[in-house]
This record gives structure tokens, C-alpha cells and sequence, in this order.
């Protein structure tokens, strides 16, 4: 079953007269459960695809189904509402609140959800434990390496069970260690059933993935499938 | 839950600002300030217009104040050497005033004299009223001792005095001194009664128990004293014949006050060639005064308007920086799920705890001035309920409509640009 359907996306941007074609009529599937790397050069739309797959933009024109849900066409706030409760979102640069502890950072998802206060903590707790901070719990930001600012991340990401993790060059300011073992955090999540959705240049990386899709000029290049 | 998710908000904006002590600080003192003045101001304000309406009251609000007054003509020739001047109400008048009006319950004759006084070995000046004993009814005072005289001491021209509080201080009298013999000008008085001072005292209208030491009825002053009254100044001698300085006149009901009054002026004006008396109604007073106090509380209130408004864009000020420096917060709150009207609450939480903060502390200062003032300018202040709880509410709204703004642009905030703000 495919969780989610490109059908003829389009993205354009308008810059002044000019306009850039970012996506180009993609159309691709992704099933419920799969582990996806996307490779391709610089501006060959990578990133522009994965804000549409994770609702923080919309196309231009084609259709998008998620869950078999159109979304499309929906409003700012349907669409916040999708990234609430459906996505979960990974960053090359963290992306954490400088201001906020670990335990507040991980809690994010659950305030929006409307958790409260006793319930969050508990649930960021939990995820804190199983991306290996059960211990950094009351640091912020700032006080971590960067592996562990990642597992933040990750953790904030799975704190409001998304069926669905996107991760946009997560290991692009780690090491290479740090890295790998970054990979194996998703990799377990993975076989624990969430989907992810990675973008990555490096193919080390990108070998962590069962699949392998390539971009070109906003188009699809090649799609390696397993 | 609902409510304590809302306190949750609150305590979450709290925290946010005590990230940057210093700032939110700086940022609530004009809200601060403006509370602060804004509450105190008001006090100041009240104090000074419940004093006014004390002293109308003490002059009572059915009572209309005949008074005796030099005319502009008199004025200029009593310079004159050995020149006599004759104005004011006459004993006549008081008759007239007596007898023409339905609505007057009573009327008070009162003629004002000074006279070298003596008590024991004490020897001074004593201001005296010569006044009916009506006058003990329409200028109601506390007793203190004794009594006051009655209608028959009144009539037979008794020498009796009653002191008031002030005079009987001048003179060293005390409670013993009732029933004791004191000398004025030539002449020995029992007196009979101490009462209380108070100054009633509103516009140009007034009783000054202050400057009056004893009242003598009326009919002894005349027969003692006559209505002649010489004073030397500078060497040259001015003499001048008032026969009452001034008529208290009680009116039924309060709705006839001003219409019994004008009739009295009128009357007067046809018996007198000069205009050399005045007619005060302290009700109308009453109604200026307050007249006065709203004029006051809206220049008050643009005043304090105007620092709030000065306060509020202060905290815009901020709170717009603060937006810029917090795109990438945005940015990472829109991407986890938040809606932009809880982006736009997060912020405007913020700044009505930022101004709510100032207002509460604005009104602690507010209220801390008055009583300072009170206490070294023995100045009367009065906090209200409303001078505290408008302030409060305004800056609580202060808050919200300079928040706006700021909070509706950290909602337009585009995500995907937010996230890779640096
Ligand atoms: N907000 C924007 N406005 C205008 N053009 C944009 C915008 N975002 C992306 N583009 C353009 O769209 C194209 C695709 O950009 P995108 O960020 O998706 O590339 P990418 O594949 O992620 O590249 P990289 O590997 O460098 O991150 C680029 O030509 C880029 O300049
Ligand atoms: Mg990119």
C-alpha cells in the first residue's frame, strides 16, 4: 500500500520575471514502510520535493495523496495539522530551539498535540531514553555534540508518532561515525515500520536505504527499487 | 483543561521572557510608569475633589450665602482720606429675605467684628460674629463644651459668647472656662460654650470657622458696638458701615435652591443702587465642582493615554525585534505542526504578560505615591476601586493591541524561509 503519491507534480517559482522550474511532472510512490534515499545534484530539487512530501509548501499543480488523502489543495492550517500528527522532520542543521532544554524540545510536538503538561513530559522521556539521552535531559541545545543534537531531533520528530519521518542531508554535519550510527537509529526506526523519506549526497549513506530515487533538473532520473 | 493549558501558555510566555531579564524589564517600565502615574494622578485627583464636595457639604447644600461685598465704586473712593464707606446688606434685607419666600425654612444674620479681647491675663484680637441663633442650626458644629445660646439670650441680648474650637485655643480656654467672665473691647461676657472649628470653604463662598474666635448674638453686638467700624491704616483712617456681612438662608427642598435664589437676587438688586452683595448657591457650586472633575479625569485621562500609547510602542518595539530574532524559532515551531493562531497567541501572551507584569507593578508605584504625598504634603489622596482596576484593564489591553502586530508577523512568517534564517 502506498502511503504516498505524486501525481504530475509541478513546482515553479516566480522570480521577478524570471521563473525557476524546481519540479518538473514528478510522479513517484512511496509505500507504507519503505526507507527511501534521494540523490541527485544541487538544485535538482530535492529539497523543493521533500517540503511538498512534508506539507510545509504546496505544488504548483499536479496532486498529492497522502494516506490516499488530496492534500494538495488544502489550507494553511489542514496542512499543519497534516505535519502534526503525520510527519516528522530531520534537519542537516538540528533545527532545536536554542532557548529550550532537551526535554522541552522533545515536548514540542506533544504541546501542539494538546497533551498536557504531566503527559508530555512522560512521552519525551521515553523517546529522550530511546535515542540514547536519557541522561541530557535538562541540557540545552548548546551544552550537546552535534550526534546528539541529531538524536534530539529524531527524538522531537518521533515524540507525536508520525507514520512518517522526512530527513533532509541528516548526517551532512556529522562526522562520518556520528553518522553511521545516526543511520542506524533510522535504520531501527525503520524496521520498527515508520517510513523515511532521506535526502543525502553521500552514497555510503544512502546505502542504509532499501530504496534509491535519483533527481535531475526536477525531474526523476532513475529509481532504484527493492 | 482548558484552563490550565491557558496557564501553561502563560507560564510558557513567563518563562520566554525571563530568558532576557534585562530587556523585559526595560520593556515593562513604560507601562510601569505610565500605570504608575496614571493610578497616582487619579488619587491626587479624587482627593482634591471629595476635599471640595467635603467643604460644599459643610456649607450645606440646601443653604444659600448672602454675602456682603465692596462694590468697584467703593473700592476706589475709600481710599479717601476720612471717607466713609456704606455698602452691603442691611438689616432690612434680612427682613425682607425673612418674610418674601414661602421656600426659606430659616434665615442667619451674621456681622462680623474685631475686638480687643481679654480671658484671665490672656489679651488678644478676637474675630466675633454677631448671629442669631439660627445660625447654630444652618451651619451645624459639633459641641465641645457647653452650649450655644438660645432664642430668649437671643432676643434679650444676653452677654453670653460661645468660643470656637480655635478661639478658645487663642485664648488658653478650656473646659473650665464655660461659665467664666470674658472681657471684649469694654464690655464682660459669660461664656456659655465651646464648639468645633471647621472650615467650609468652596469658590468664593465661606464660612471660616477658622478665623472666628466667638459668636455673640446679634442684637448684643448692635446694641454694644453699633454697625460703625474704624480701622487705621497707614496713618489714615478709614471707617466703614456694614450692617450684616453676611445672610444664610436654608432652603425647604433641594430642588428650590437655585430657583429661591435667583429671586433673592433679584429682590436685592431692586432694593440695592449698587451691586454690593452676592448670592452663592454651594449646590451649584456642588454641580461645578463636579463639572470640574470630569473636565479634570479627561485631561487625566489623555495624559495617561498618551504614556500608555508611548509604553505600548515600546513593548511593539521589542517584541518586532524579538520576531526577527525568532524567525528560526518560528520556522521550527510552524514545521512540527503549530497552527499560524498559535504562533500568533504565543506572542501575544508574551506582551500582555509583559504590560499585565507593568501594569501590576505600575500600580504598586501608583499606589505608593499617593500615600507618600499624603504623608509629607498632608495632602488628601483616595484610591478608588476604578482608579485601579481601569488602569490594570488598560494595560492588559495595552498588551494585546500593541502585541497584534507583532504577533500577526511572526504568523507570516514562511516557514521554509524561517528555517534557514540564520
Ligand atoms: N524559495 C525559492 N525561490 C526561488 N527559487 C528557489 C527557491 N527554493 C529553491 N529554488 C530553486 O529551485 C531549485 C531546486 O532547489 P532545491 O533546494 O530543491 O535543490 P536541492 O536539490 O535541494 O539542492 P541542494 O542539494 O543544494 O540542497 C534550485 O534551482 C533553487 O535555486
Ligand atoms: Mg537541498
Amino acid at each position: 500500500m502506498n502511503i504516498i503519491r505524486f501525481d504530475n507534480i509541478h513546482k515553479t517559482y516566480e522570480m521577478g520575471t524570471q521563473q525557476v522550474k524546481a519540479l518538473n511532472g514528478v510522479n513517484v510512490s512511496f509505500a507504507k514502510g519503505s526507507f527511501w534515499a534521494i540523490m541527485g545534484p544541487s538544485g535538482s530539487g530535492k529539497s523543493t520535493m521533500m517540503n511538498i512530501l512534508g506539507c510545509l509548501d504546496r505544488p504548483t499543480s499536479g496532486q498529492y495523496f497522502l494516506e490516499d488523502q488530496d492534500v494538495s489543495l488544502l489550507n494553511d492550517d489542514s496542512l499543519s495539522d497534516i505535519r502534526l500528527k503525520y510527519v516528522g522532520f530531520i534537519f542537516q542543521s538540528f533545527n532545536l530551539i536554542p532557548q529550550l532544554t532537551v526535554q522541552r524540545n522533545i515536548e514540542l510536538p506533544l504541546y501542539y498535540l494538546g497533551l498536557d503538561a504531566e503527559e508530555s513530559r512522560k512521552q519525551a522521556k521515553e523517546m529522550a531514553l530511546k535515542v540514547g539521552l536519557g541522561d541530557r535531559l535538562n541540557h540545552r541545545p548548546s551544552e550537546l555534540s552535534g550526534g546528539q543534537m541529531q538524536r534530539v531531533a529524531i527524538a522531537r520528530a518521533l515524540a507525536g508518532e508520525p507514520h512518517i519521518i522526512l530527513a533532509d542531508e541528516p548526517t551532512g554535519n556529522l562526522d562520518s561515525s556520528t553518522g553511521e550510527q545516526i543511520m542506524d537509529l533510522l535504520a531501527e526506526l525503520n524496521s520498527e515500520g515508520k517510513t523515511i523519506i532521506m535526502i543525502t549526497h553521500e552514497p555510503n549513506i544512502a546505502a542504509y536505504a532499501k530504496n534509491r530515487l535519483h533527481m535531475k533538473d526536477g525531474f526523476i532520473d532513475s529509481i532504484e527499487e527493492n | 483543561m482548558k484552563q490550565s493549558r491557558f496557564i501553561r501558555n502563560i507560564w510558557l510566555g513567563i518563562e520566554n521572557l525571563l530568558l532576557h531579564k534585562l530587556r523585559s524589564f526595560l520593556t515593562m517600565l513604560g507601562v510601569v510608569f505610565g500605570v504608575g502615574s496614571v493610578v497616582a494622578m487619579l488619587a491626587v485627583g479624587e482627593g482634591a475633589s471629595k476635599e471640595a464636595l467635603n467643604q460644599i457639604q459643610k456649607l450645606g447644600s440646601n443653604n444659600i450665602i448672602v454675602s456682603s461685598i465692596k462694590s468697584i465704586e467703593e473700592e476706589s473712593s475709600s481710599t479717601q482720606h476720612s471717607h466713609m464707606s456704606i455698602y452691603g446688606l442691611t438689616y432690612l434685607d434680612h427682613e425682607r429675605i425673612s418674610e418674601g419666600f414661602k421656600n426659606i425654612r430659616k434665615v442667619a444674620p451674621a456681622k462680623l467684628i474685631r475686638k480687643e479681647s481679654r480671658l484671665g491675663s490672656n489679651t488678644l484680637e478676637l474675630r466675633i460674629v454677631g448671629t442669631t441663633q439660627e445660625w447654630f442650626e444652618l451651619v451645624p458644629r459639633q459641641i465641645l463644651a457647653g452650649r450655644v445660646y438660645n432664642k430668649k439670650e437671643d432676643l434679650e441680648s444676653s452677654a453670653v459668647t460661645v468660643l470656637t474650637e480655635y478661639g478658645a485655643r487663642k485664648l488658653l480656654a478650656t473646659r473650665n472656662t464655660i461659665g467664666q467672665t470674658i472681657k471684649i473691647g469694654g464690655d464682660y461676657f459669660e461664656v456659655i460654650g465651646i464648639i468645633k472649628s471647621e472650615s467650609g470653604q468652596a469658590g468664593n463662598i465661606q464660612i471660616p470657622d477658622q478665623q472666628i474666635d466667638a459668636y455673640i448674638p446679634l442684637s448684643t453686638v448692635r446694641q454694644y458696638y453699633g454697625d460703625i467700624f474704624s480701622k487705621r491704616t497707614a496713618g489714615s483712617r478709614t471707617r466703614e458701615l456694614v450692617e450684616l456681612h453676611q445672610i444664610i438662608v436654608q432652603v425647604d427642598k433641594t430642588e428650590n435652591v437655585v430657583q429661591t435664589a435667583a429671586g433673592i437676587e433679584r429682590m436685592l438688586q431692586s432694593f440695592h443702587e449698587k451691586k454690593d452683595y452676592e448670592v452663592n448657591v454651594p449646590l451649584a457650586l456642588l454641580k461645578q465642582a463636579e463639572a470640574t472633575k470630569r473636565t479634570f479625569n479627561i485631561v487625566l485621562g489623555s495624559i495617561a493615554s498618551i504614556s500608555l500609547l508611548v509604553g505600548g510602542i515600546g513593548i511593539m518595539n521589542i517584541m518586532l525585534a524579538s520576531v526577527t530574532e525568532r524567525t528560526r524559532e518560528i520556522g521550527i515551531r510552524r514545521a512540527i505542526g503549530a497552527k499560524r493562531k498559535q504562533i500568533i497567541i504565543q506572542f501575544l501572551i508574551e506582551t500582555v504578560v509583559l504590560s499585565t507584569l507593568g501594569g501590576i507593578v505600575g500600580l504598586a508605584l501608583g499606589i505608593a505615591i499617593p500615600c507618600i504625598i499624603t504623608y509629607f504634603a498632608k495632602m488628601p489622596t483616595v484610591i478608588t476601586v476604578e482608579s485601579i482596576l481601569l488602569p490594570f484593564f488598560i494595560s492588559v489591553g495595552v498588551g494585546i493591541v500593541f502585541g497584534l502586530y507583532p504577533a500577526a508577523s511572526a504568523a507570516k512568517v514562511d516557514p521554509i524561509v524561517a528555517l534557514r534564517h540564520e
